[in-house]
């Protein structure tokens, strides 16, 4: 099934990592007794914006308009990621320098941005976006300038590119372990499905329903759909009432999840009485909707902010000195996080910041020091990741209750499941 | 020399100024990546004019021309969709030769309605018929109960809302919030190429320029005399046996054509389109864009699309934290500053000036002070900076 070993469990490797962290002061030091840094001729070939101290990286998130609350994350967790990459001397002996450009939620932008920071900028690579919509808007630009883009949101599949590695989940490694998870401990036979309408649920939702239909015998009972934004769900939480399904399964996004889970409580539809699997909310919905809201029910991420080991504890204290301890992590900001580390790894590995060789390079490149746990990128460019279920508890963390006992291969265009 | 015939040579100045700075100073200034974006900008342009042509002249303000401009925009991506999905680039979807967007909507075959959209007249005829027809139906039935004014605006953006919520509601056959996106070639011409983009900002720009010319001729036959009568005293007009609401009518689908055209130059400059173009923000900005250059004048509204998208890039590339802020700034200081806008700018301050230097130096001293109250002459009398609106 998978094209190479099955990769190591980081907690079976603790004693590597730890190893490995204590030779961390070390990289820090002057590169003297190392030679010099590698002659920039020889790892841009490609007119990129790389001289022997410095390469420039995009930045493209929206720190305006609607999405920028989401995003916010994920630009600190990518700026986290470069400083510290800076401060342990930088990728092939030189430091990052960062261009950022706002997409301001908004697509056309996103694609006028994307070709500013390949065209004009020559960026050896960019981190960013978050909606599919922007991602699609930006992914032509980025095939046609040969651009690389680390993006992190966990998202619908169907669609690999040479031009772009994906840090978040594919559908189908955030559903299926979860709904297994469900049958299994919950004993959940009949689901209820919801999700706002558009692309992503839409997709999850297919999955989930062949997954349940077809390989767990179950049955579904509703599957409703509301537009982005939607804030009235009395009549959802009626047929909901009414049909009592075991397991409520959720994919509303956004401002939609405030309203959402403030009537779910007001109707009286809770933790005690109904079983609730969401693959929408993070610890960043959570701040929005208020954690009495959502005590008790549960989520399916391959990230919480409270998983305890020593990557994590180390991620999520560095977050904190750097944006104050009131800062949050949600699992897409821990994906976001990943990218520039995977970034150096790769232009390491292929001792290059050539775009077609870092595409070549990507296949198998592992990183032990991940949050998460172990990752590596899969040959279609998606990341092997565990998946995992979190309750979620009223101070707006979750309790991490199951995880998958090896890392889920990515499967972007799932068979039997289209 | 006669203020018409000052008019004509001064409006024809100021195009081929315009057509000199679209065809020769911005392809020899900037780069590739740059033309592009003014290419961008320039469709935005052909919505401007519209406006000028609709608000300025006809009185009637409209919030929706996002429709209009985004019909045009679908209906030319609509077919390089269709052009974009063969059976062999689409072979890992379920139903080869759809686009991919529909496969994953679970729509098994091509909609009808799509079919013609493969052949290119037609799609060509659609972004400039659709939104005409619409613009018809709507201005038919508006105007012949003469509903205008503020209501008319708010049941444009009746009209733009209604059509954000269809395009993202029926995703299977438009593509959902994410648009219809990766279009690649037109005829097999590849629309991505560098020389492709070239050739595509001088065909925008080359559009825009006629576009001006017919709106101009429009606006100096009876029939922009009529508007503007109708604009100020629509019951003397209507009172002297003129059909008011036919010619708002006809000025609201000439508006709602050149904002298709923008539309479909977008489309092919961008290479997709999404409903966060039809909504009401962008319905509005285009508003303020003919604002800023002057909703009076053809040419202004051109220099507004292209000075209000400029500073939205420069600023934004600039200031990613404070970009909207200055953005917001630019509007109230143009608004507050020269309610005329750019091209009132240029009618006070500018142009009293040429026609001093003109009335000095032309050996005409008879006809110009005599039919024309000299702004010139009356300004000297002011204090510097007023002007006789301000007095």
């Amino acid at each position: 099934m998978s094209d190479f070993d099955e990769p190591h469990d980081p907690f079976l490797t603790r004693r590597r990592i730890l190893q490995g962290m204590a030779a961390l002061p070390l990289v820090g030091l002057p590169r003297l007794g190392f030679g010099a840094p590698p002659p920039t001729a020889k790892v841009n070939t490609t007119n990129l914006a790389v001289t022997d101290t410095e390469v420039t990286v995009g930045q493209l998130h929206s720190a305006t308009g609607t999405m920028a609350i989401s995003e916010t994350g994920s630009i600190q967790a990518e700026q986290l990621a470069i400083d510290q990459i800076n401060a342990m001397g930088g990728v092939l002996g030189r430091k990052i320098k960062v261009i950022k450009e706002d997409g301001a939620s908004d697509w056309p932008t996103f694609a006028e941005k994307a070709r500013k920071l390949l065209v004009s900028d020559h960026v050896a690579a960019v981190f960013g976006c978050w909606t599919s919509a922007s991602r699609k808007a930006v992914l032509p630009v980025f095939e046609k300038e040969n651009g690389m883009l680390y993006y992190p949101t966990f998202y619908e599949g169907l669609e690999q590119s040479k031009n772009v590695i994906y840090t978040g989940q594919e559908a189908t490694q955030q559903i299926i372990w979860g709904l297994d998870w469900a049958k299994k401990e919950k004993k959940a036979k009949t689901f209820f499905l919801v999700g706002s309408d558009y692309i992503w649920p839409r997709t999850s939702m297919k999955i989930a329903r062949k997954h349940i239909e077809n390989f767990q015998k179950g049955s579904i009972v509703g599957e409703e759909y509301y537009p982005l934004g939607h804030t009235n769900f009395n009549s959802l939480i009626n047929k909901i009432k009414l049909k009592k399904p075991d397991c409520v399964y959720c994919a509303v996004v956004g401002g939609s999840n405030v309203a959402f889970y403030k009537q779910l409580k007001a109707a009286g539809i809770n933790a005690k009485k109904q079983f609730l699997l969401t693959i929408s909310v993070t610890e960043d919905e959570v701040l929005g909707i208020g954690g009495e809201n959502v005590e008790g029910f549960y989520s399916s991420m391959k990230y919480f902010q409270s998983l305890n080991n020593p990557n994590n504890i180390a991620f999520v204290k560095a977050f904190k000195a750097k944006y104050g301890a009131n800062a949050v992590i949600g699992d897409v900001t821990q994906a976001a996080y990943l990218g520039p580390w995977l970034w150096k790894a790769t232009v390491e590995k292929a001792g290059s910041f050539d775009v077609d060789k870092i595409a070549a390079a990507s296949a198998g490149i592992e990183l032990k020091t991940a949050p998460e746990g172990y990752v590596k990128i899969h040959p279609n460019h998606h990341l092997w990741s565990k998946a995992r279920i979190g309750l979620a508890q009223r101070n707006g963390q979750f309790k991490v209750v199951a995880e998958s006992p090896a890392l889920i291969e990515p499967n972007p265009f799932p068979k039997g499941y289209q | 020399m006669t203020p018409t015939t000052w008019f004509k040579r001064h409006g024809l100045a100021s195009w081929l100024l315009l057509a000199c700075l679209l065809l020769v100073v911005f392809p020899l200034l900037f780069d590739n990546f740059r033309l592009n974006l003014v290419g961008k900008y320039l469709s935005y342009g052909f919505v401007a004019i519209g406006l000028v042509m609709l608000w300025g002249y006809g009185g009637v303000l409209s919030l929706g021309q996002g429709v209009f401009f985004g019909l045009g925009g679908y209906c030319m991506a609509m077919f390089l969709k269709l052009e974009a999905s063969d059976p062999i680039t689409t072979k890992i979807q379920s139903t080869p030769g759809i686009p991919d967007f529909m496969d994953w909507n679970q729509l098994t075959a091509l909609p009808a309605w799509w079919v013609p959209f493969e052949y290119l007249p037609f799609a060509l005829l659609a972004v400039v018929l659709v939104p005409v027809i619409l613009a018809f139906v709507i201005g038919y039935a508006m105007f012949k109960r003469r509903v205008g004014g503020v209501y008319f605006a708010i049941i444009t953006q009746a009209v733009t809302l209604i059509l954000t919520v269809l395009i993202i509601g029926q995703q299977g056959y438009t593509g959902g919030v994410n648009g219809i996106t990766d279009l690649k070639t037109l005829n097999g011409w590849d629309i991505r190429t560098d020389s492709a983009k070239v050739i595509l900002y001088f065909v925008n720009a080359g559009l825009l320029l006629a576009a001006i010319l017919v709106c101009g001729w429009i606006q100096r036959s009876k029939l922009g005399t009529l508007l503007l009568a109708m604009r100020d005293k629509e019951d003397r007009v209507r009172f002297s046996g003129y059909d008011v609401s036919m010619f708002k009518v006809f000025v609201f689908c000439l508006s709602a054509m050149l904002a298709g055209i923008g539309g479909a130059l977008f489309t092919l400059q961008v290479g997709f389109m999404s409903p966060s173009l039809v909504g009401i923000v962008p319905s509005i900005e285009m508003v303020i864009f003919a604002a800023v250059g002057g909703r009076m004048s053809l040419i202004g509204a051109v220099y507004g699309a292209l000075l209000v998208n400029a500073g939205k890039t420069y600023f934004s590339e600039s200031f990613p934290e404070l970009w909207l802020f200055l953005m917001a700034a630019l509007f109230i200081g143009v608004v507050m500053a020269f309610p005329n806008g750019l091209a009132g700018l240029y009618e006070t301050y500018v142009k009293p000036r040429i026609g001093r230097r003109k009335s000095a130096t032309a050996a005409a001293p008879v006809d110009a002070p005599a039919q024309h109250p000299a702004p010139a002459a009356l300004d000297d009398a002011l204090p510097p900076g007023l002007t006789r609106e301000e007095c």
